[in-house]
């Protein structure tokens, strides 16, 4: 079952170096994209969103996620997760203390 | 009964332990197990598995150690976004973007190593490592030089910071703080990883790591790789903001 | 089986090879991979701080014997406290269960030769050690006064102490924490023997499954919020420095982040302890097994969430103190699932009052007192009122000496003649039990009074009414000391003279009673095939065996 696992997920040098060609396009694209003004939150989210996406390509591939046990994905995903987690309950807090009213 | 305390008989010499009673409790692991195969495990499959698991659950621990990092980022970006825009103005945008090209490609090299392990071809471990090595050490030694022009331009919070820029309040302190903790972190983290690549040469060279069991490459191509994430979130939330503004 | 006479022997002799004797020397101990031997490790030298916190909080209650504060000077009586804290905490009650018990018994129990990863598990205890000596070393220069908290900016700016030499202790002792949360996972997950199915584990596995995820998921926060704290401290830096727009509630946040999942680091693994015991000496299968496993899992997943009721009157937010008021209730729901299957399980059950029981029905009792005053504080308008009083103390000792150390030692009693082979003597193990339990509450129950009355802790000197209340709580403490020197004494005299107790003293089932005890190097001749459900025990069929105390001392 390993030998089938490792047969069907197995890339060539040349499907890496595609990989590496999109993060480095990425790379350059969120510089771009740093420079035009979309406005307050979309800036950010803009770069935030092809970050993850980078991740995600390092992840899937470099990392061998894609093809793996369920538990290895669960791991890839559940420490970020639990990040968000983190992030939700202490911003629950500092943008609804008095005087945060103008982040609604 | 016995009279023989079963406890640790302190006064025991070291050396001449009963190595009889060793071989004899041992005997099934060292007479029935391949080479490579620890003795609590019953199969290879079984030893990559846990090796995989335990290092993706390391990483989980490292995702959550910088994730610390990144929410006192998140919360003072939100508080203070106009000093955090302003000091973030500071650092050379080019260089972080070409930094992160650096490190990409060493990510890639580290992969054509662990990719030559799963081959069986130790030379191209050796130079996927040498690659990976020199890649690192360029994004450091780039790291140096914009660490030294910080340090020159009274950058580095503590008593000697000073700014000069706009005034948006003293927060832009805060923002070097957390540059510094960041990166600072990270390149710790990259300084530990090229050790343990000068580490893996040699075994590498001599070929311990076969196709059937090349787990430490593997596992430790994993946590380059996360550096490498780590990179690709700090380099747009410490270069890339307000930019256009 | 003619006599139920105490000294009956039913085995003559330990088995011939076992972990213990096949190697001696120092060196075996000190460089042994030996998930067995690095339970032994770990049991001395968390027994060494147990006795140093110990020490200090002797010195606490002295203090607290009479209204004025006349026996420290108060910025020693800070050290003491804090001091307390942290050994206790750090180097006592999260390594406690998990690191003595579960290491040693986790791979007995299901079935493996050793933890996934035998020398990372010895590295983690390396790492305690060092992580120790740098508190024990901040400790010898005369100890931290912030609290074993931290707070900001306190700690950072203004203390006086040796913070940043104990916060670097914390933060390498944080490590072994988490290296023997990784190990436990991937044990668990990949070293389990044939057959044994995740709903057939026992459920002293499970909760040391869900400890496993909160040391990994929680305390690499705990680092870098440590990290950060040092950096702050020694180079002058502002991460949390409101001089420069920086949040000391966050440091709070970040701080608690870790610190309340960790006193279910401290509780969850006692739970498991007591299902265990109160199967096995209840003869029952555990009541309602499924759902006690997954209530393990809901407290630990939950626990993450509630850690905004420490800071109720820390400037946080209202809107997110009622989250947190509301998700800390949440919190009790799986908590009480355990308590009422445990009862369940006593149900109409052919109890034997051994001494694990002892502590078993100990710890469900004050527990229960522990966990309800937690529903109390966990309702802000409560909270207000008795924030940083005595109550808050009383409570958590309920929950961390009443929950966590009686399951500690539950469980140190009931796997000591597998651990060593020996029995220890029952009537001064009953006694010992009995005396801990009076003490303790006599210690900690009118904390809870003084706390309402107003009386704040922390304080060196209170008014003259809140004597008497501190006289019993000082009595009540000599008393549990007393009732921890008998158990130390006796255990170690058993080492030599205990009775051979055989590999299964209590008829218990699970597999680490399948093997010899002491078991042997790696732990089963065999690998063995699990083809029963957990605690598969005969119901009301009265046993025959040497150690059924409540028959044969009567």
């Amino acid at each position: 079952m390993s030998e089938q696992h490792a047969s069907e997920h197995e890339h060539g040098l040349k499907f890496y170096w595609l990989v590496l060609f999109a993060l480095l396009v990425l790379t350059w694209v969120t510089y771009g994209a740093a420079l035009i003004d979309f406005g307050h939150p979309w800036s950010d989210l803009v770069a935030l969103a092809i970050a993850v996406t980078k991740a995600t390509l390092v992840v899937s591939f470099f990392m061998h996620v894609k093809g793996a046990t369920s538990m290895i994905k669960m791991s890839a995903v559940g420490g970020f997760f639990w990040l968000i987690i983190l992030f939700a309950f202490v911003l629950a807090d500092v943008l609804t203390r008095p005087g945060m009213r103008e982040f609604f | 009964m016995s009279n023989t305390s079963p406890w640790i008989d302190l006064t025991g010499t070291p050396g001449q332990k009963h190595e009889e009673g060793i071989v004899v409790s041992d005997s099934h692991a060292a007479a029935t197990h391949p080479p490579g195969l620890a003795h609590h495990f019953e199969s290879y499959e079984q030893q990559k598995e846990s090796s995989f698991l335990g290092m993706w659950l390391f990483l989980v621990q490292e995702v959550m150690f910088f994730g610390g990092l990144f929410c006192c980022y998140v919360i003072y970006r939100s508080l203070y976004g106009e000093a955090f825009a302003a000091a973030s103005r500071e650092l050379n945008v080019f260089i972080g973007a070409l930094n992160t090209t650096v490190l990409l490609f060493s990510s890639f090299t580290m992969v054509v190593a662990v990719n030559a392990a799963k081959q069986g071809n130790r030379k191209w471990i050796v130079y996927g490592l040498l690659l990976t090595m020199l890649f690192g050490g360029i994004f450091l030694g780039v790291k140096y030089f914009e660490y030294s022009s910080k340090w020159e331009h009274h950058l580095v919070p503590g008593p000697h910071f000073e700014w000069h820029g706009e005034d948006v309040g003293r927060p832009v302190e805060i923002f070097f703080c957390l540059y510094f903790a960041m990166t600072g972190m990270h390149a710790l983290h990259m300084v530990v990883g090229i050790g343990i690549m000068l580490w893996m040469l040699r075994p590498a060279w001599r070929g311990k790591w076969t196709p059937e069991n090349h787990n430490f490459v593997e596992g430790f191509g994993l946590y380059w790789h996360f550096v490498d994430i780590v990179w690709i979130f700090l380099f747009p939330f410490l270069y890339l903001i307000g930019l256009a503004t | 089986m003619s006599t139920q006479d105490f000294a009956f022997t039913p085995y003559p002799d330990l088995p011939k090879s076992h972990y213990l004797n096949v190697a001696y020397g120092l060196k075996s101990w000190l460089f042994t991979t030996d998930h067995k031997r690095i339970g032994i490790l770990y049991l001395l030298s968390i027994t060494f701080f147990f006795a140093l916190g110990g020490l200090y909080a002797t010195a606490i209650r002295l203090e607290l014997l009479t209204p004025a504060g006349d026996m420290v000077q108060p910025d020693t009586y800070n050290r003491l406290f804090t001091m307390h804290g942290i050994l206790m905490i750090f180097f006592f009650l999260v390594p406690s269960i998990p690191a003595v018990l579960g290491n040693f018994l986790l791979p007995l129990m299901i079935g493996a030769k050793d933890v996934a990863f035998p020398r990372l598990n010895l590295a983690s205890w390396y790492m305690y050690i060092i992580g120790a000596t740098f508190t024990l070393y901040a400790l010898f220069m005369g100890g931290v006064d912030t609290g074993w908290t931290f707070y900001t900016p306190f700690s950072s700016t203004y203390s006086n102490s040796y913070v940043a030499a104990v916060a670097v202790g914390i933060f390498i002792n944080g490590f072994s924490s988490i290296f023997t949360g990784i190990n436990f996972m991937v044990t668990i997950h990949r070293m389990r023997a044939p057959g044994l199915t995740w709903f057939r584990l026992p459920l002293f596995v499970w909760s040391h499954y869900a400890t496993s995820l909160i040391m990994v998921l929680g305390t690499p926060v705990l680092a870098i919020t440590i990290v950060l704290l040092a950096m702050e401290r020694v180079f002058k830096l502002g991460f949390f420095d409101p001089a420069l727009g920086g949040d000391p509630v966050l440091f709070q946040h970040l701080f608690w982040f870790y610190s309340h999942p960790a006193v279910y680091i401290m509780i969850l693994p006692s739970m498991g302890v007591i299902s265990e015991i109160i199967a096995a000496f209840s003869r029952k299968r555990i009541f309602g097994y499924k759902f006690v496993a997954l209530a393990s899992m809901g407290i630990a997943v939950i626990g993450f969430i509630v850690w905004g009721h420490h800071l109720f009157v820390s400037s946080q937010s209202l809107y997110a103190g009622l989250i947190f008021s509301i998700l800390t209730m949440l919190v009790a729901v799986p908590s009480a699932v355990k308590v009422f299957n445990w009862t369940a399980t006593l149900y109409k059950g052919s109890i034997e009052y051994s001494t694990p029981m002892f502590y078993a029905l100990g710890f469900l009792g004050l527990f229960a007192i522990g966990g309800l005053t937690g529903v109390m504080l966990a309702t802000i308008g409560i909270d207000v009122h008795v924030h940083d009083t005595y109550f808050v103390v009383a409570h958590f000792h309920y929950i961390m000496v009443g929950g966590a150390l009686m399951g500690y030692l539950g469980g140190l009693h009931y796997w000591w003649p597998k651990i060593t082979g020996r029995m220890y003597p029952g009537f001064w193990s009953h006694l010992s039990a009995l005396i801990i339990f009076l003490g303790f509450n006599l210690t900690f129950f009118p904390q809870f009074v003084l706390g309402y009355l107003g009386m704040p802790r922390r304080y060196h000197s209170y008014p003259e009414e809140f004597q008497v209340l501190h006289i019993l709580s000082t009595a009540g403490a000599s008393i549990l000391a007393v009732g921890y020197i008998i158990p130390l004494v006796y255990f170690i005299w058993s080492l030599k003279y205990g009775e051979v107790a055989g590999d299964n003293p209590w008829d218990a089932v699970g597999l680490e009673w399948q093997t010899t005890s002491p078991p042997s190097l790696h732990n089963f001749d065999e690998i063995p095939v699990v083809d029963f459900e957990p605690y598969d025990y005969v119901e009301h069929e009265p046993v025959d065996r040497p150690y059924r105390y409540s028959r044969s001392e009567a």
